[in-house]
């Protein structure tokens, strides 16, 4: 479970989020949505560590991240992020292999118990086939399962993911939100991924955090949808939310 | 690991050891084979044939197995920091401080009246300052600046600018001072004595060491750095480590032999397209090794044709540049 206790965060005069108090609960798959510029990756990116300048906590199973170390905090939390990383003579099982890098010794040497792991993790992704070839020769989608494979890798509570579905056609991205649901609930992992794409967020996740700046509220799915919050976020003279249909349509 | 990877060391290591024996055996002065072996193992042989297979040859040779290994490994691990294929060891600006501090030196020399034996280490001593200094500043930058991208153009910029110091320090100069600094920047592997080989061996020692520590920290920074921090890595010790690894191999190079151009920047590639990996479990010894193959044959091609080794190896260096460039391109279009 990750909390955010009295949260800020923002570029100077421009606040963000302003005071937050959330929890995103574990074993769940929660989408992360809001408006273009309202703070989607800078809220991932300060989870994730990479982002410190914010105020208030961010805790993830109860210990600050503040007070974790970067090794303690890889064995937390792994991340996803949107650039599309294609590393040229590396084959899909080494990609994935680098994600068991804050297990493995100064050298990086695979155990046994590691290699069953990356096996595992191409496995769970439905890569299994692809384990021997290289990114280059791959589309977005496959570089995407491949990357999500590697952060599988990484045996970490928390997954986070931005964007995940912006690559890929609307066939692969339900595929990929129904993989991250059954990772989710079949492997006890707290998944959280920001996106565009309010039908599949509400259809096939189980919670919604949505960003109304300052605001951060954090719903069921189900109550997110009859919340209104939807509607007055969503909507402008063009277009406007249906609740019944769960998405955007023209007035 | 895969037999043709074993298959690949093997041959490499046997053409390095081939190499390092021609350089031995050949040169301007033509001396016998059974001589030369006799020079090596203290058989009975002619001073003179002695002295020059184990002061000058030998040497060299090793000046140049020391000079490929340090220049190549520096660029590897410039390239995968900066995630850029052409950045070398050189991006940081190591060239252009060692350069600053020889051309100081070489003006101030005739002041101070150095000469001979002190005039040849006092440009090393003043190139590995000069290299030296970059580091440290760039190293405080770096602290500042989060994107390695800034840090990468902040070098060459400084780069730019320390080479219009040097230039304005040139047209100042005096005849005698700017044929020494000209001279430096031709490069040569010969003119390193017994005495500075023992200040190079161990820096350099030291530099590949820290190297093999930095394996790791180079394959997880393959994904850049925002995957390497969430994957545990120390960014800044391991930039640190790697901003000393590479002044240690490529500052001492340059010091004691000068600035030596395109080693640095092609190996990378040729041990990447030789390998097929991007391991550096695997690409980092194959870069060492192929760097001192290609620095041996480079400095057998500049004794026969008595060219300066610098020239050498830009011709060698730049069609292997030019391949990369062109073989990116070809990726991105496809």
């Amino acid at each position: 479970m990750i909390r955010l206790h009295d949260f800020s965060i923002g570029y100077g005069e421009h606040r963000l989020l302003e005071n937050a108090d959330t929890r995103i609960p574990g074993r769940k798959i929660t989408a992360l949505i809001g408006r273009n510029g309202a703070g989607k990756s800078t809220l991932l990116r300060a989870i994730a560590g990479l982002n410190k300048r914010y105020s208030g906590n961010i805790s993830i199973d109860g210990h600050n991240i503040a007070d974790m170390s970067p090794a303690a905090m890889a064995r937390t939390l792994s991340l996803v992020t949107t650039e599309r990383t294609r590393i040229p003579d590396m084959s899909c099982r080494d990609v994935v292999a680098v994600g068991r890098a804050p297990y493995t010794n100064w050298i990086g040497h695979m155990r046994e118990e590691d290699r069953q792991i990356v096996d595992r993790a191409l496995n769970e992704v439905g890569m299994a086939e692809y384990a021997d070839r290289t990114m280059d020769t791959m589309s977005d989608g496959e570089c995407q399962r491949i990357m999500i494979a590697r952060a599988l890798a990484q045996s970490t509570p928390v997954i986070l993911l931005d964007e995940p579905t912006s690559f890929l056609d609307l066939p692969n991205r339900y595929e990929l939100c129904s993989l991250l649901r059954q990772l989710a609930h079949e492997n006890d992992r707290c998944i959280l991924f920001s996106t565009h794409e309010l039908d599949i967020a509400l259809s096939m996740c189980d919670h919604i955090a949505l960003i109304d700046s300052p605001t951060l509220h954090c719903l069921p799915a189900e109550e997110m949808a009859r919340s209104g919050l939807l509607e007055r976020l969503f909507s402008n003279n063009n277009v406007t939310f249906d609740p019944k249909k769960g998405s955007v349509c023209l007035k | 690991m895969k037999s043709r990877i074993y298959l690949l060391f093997i041959t490499l290591t046997a053409l390095t050891l081939a190499l390092f024996a021609t350089d031995l055996a050949l040169g301007p002065v033509n001396i016998p084979l059974p001589q030369v072996w006799d020079a090596l193992c203290g058989g009975e042989c002619p001073t003179t044939s002695a002295r020059i297979v184990t002061d000058i040859r030998l040497i060299k040779a090793i000046v140049a197995v020391l000079c490929g290994m340090a220049l190549s490994v520096s660029g590897l691990q410039m390239q995968t920091l900066f995630r850029n294929p052409l950045a070398g060891p050189y991006v940081l600006g190591i060239s252009s401080g060692a350069s600053l501090g020889v051309a100081l030196f070489v003006l101030g020399a005739p002041l101070f009246g150095f000469a001979g034996e002190m005039m040849s280490l006092g440009v090393a001593g003043s190139a590995w300052v000069g290299a030296a200094v970059v580091l440290v500043f760039i190293a405080a930058v770096g602290r500042k600046v989060k994107d390695i991208m800034v840090i990468l153009i902040l070098g060459m910029m400084f780069s730019s600018g320390i080479g219009a110091v040097v230039q304005i320090l040139q047209y100042l100069s005096q005849e005698e001072a700017l044929k020494s600094y000209v001279l430096w920047t031709m490069g040569s592997l010969g003119d390193v004595t017994s005495g500075e080989l023992a200040i190079m061996i161990p820096s350099v020692a030291a530099g590949l060491i820290i190297a093999v520590i930095t394996i790791k920290s180079l394959n997880i920074l393959l994904f850049g750095e925002e995957y390497a921090i969430t994957m545990g890595l120390d960014i800044r010790r391991s930039r640190m480590l790697l901003f000393l690894s590479t002044t240690l191999l490529a500052g001492t190079v340059t010091a004691f032999c000068g600035p030596i151009g395109f080693i640095g920047l092609a190996m990378p590639h040729v041990s990447r397209m030789l390998t097929a990996d991007s391991d550096h479990r695997v690409l980092l010894p194959a870069t060492a090794l192929a760097g001192a193959s290609v620095m041996l044959g480079c400095d057998l091609i500049s004794k026969m044709l008595a060219l300066p080794i610098n020239a050498v190896t830009s011709i060698i260096g730049i069609p292997i540049v030019v391949w990369v460039v062109l073989k990116n391109n070809k990726s991105t279009a496809s």
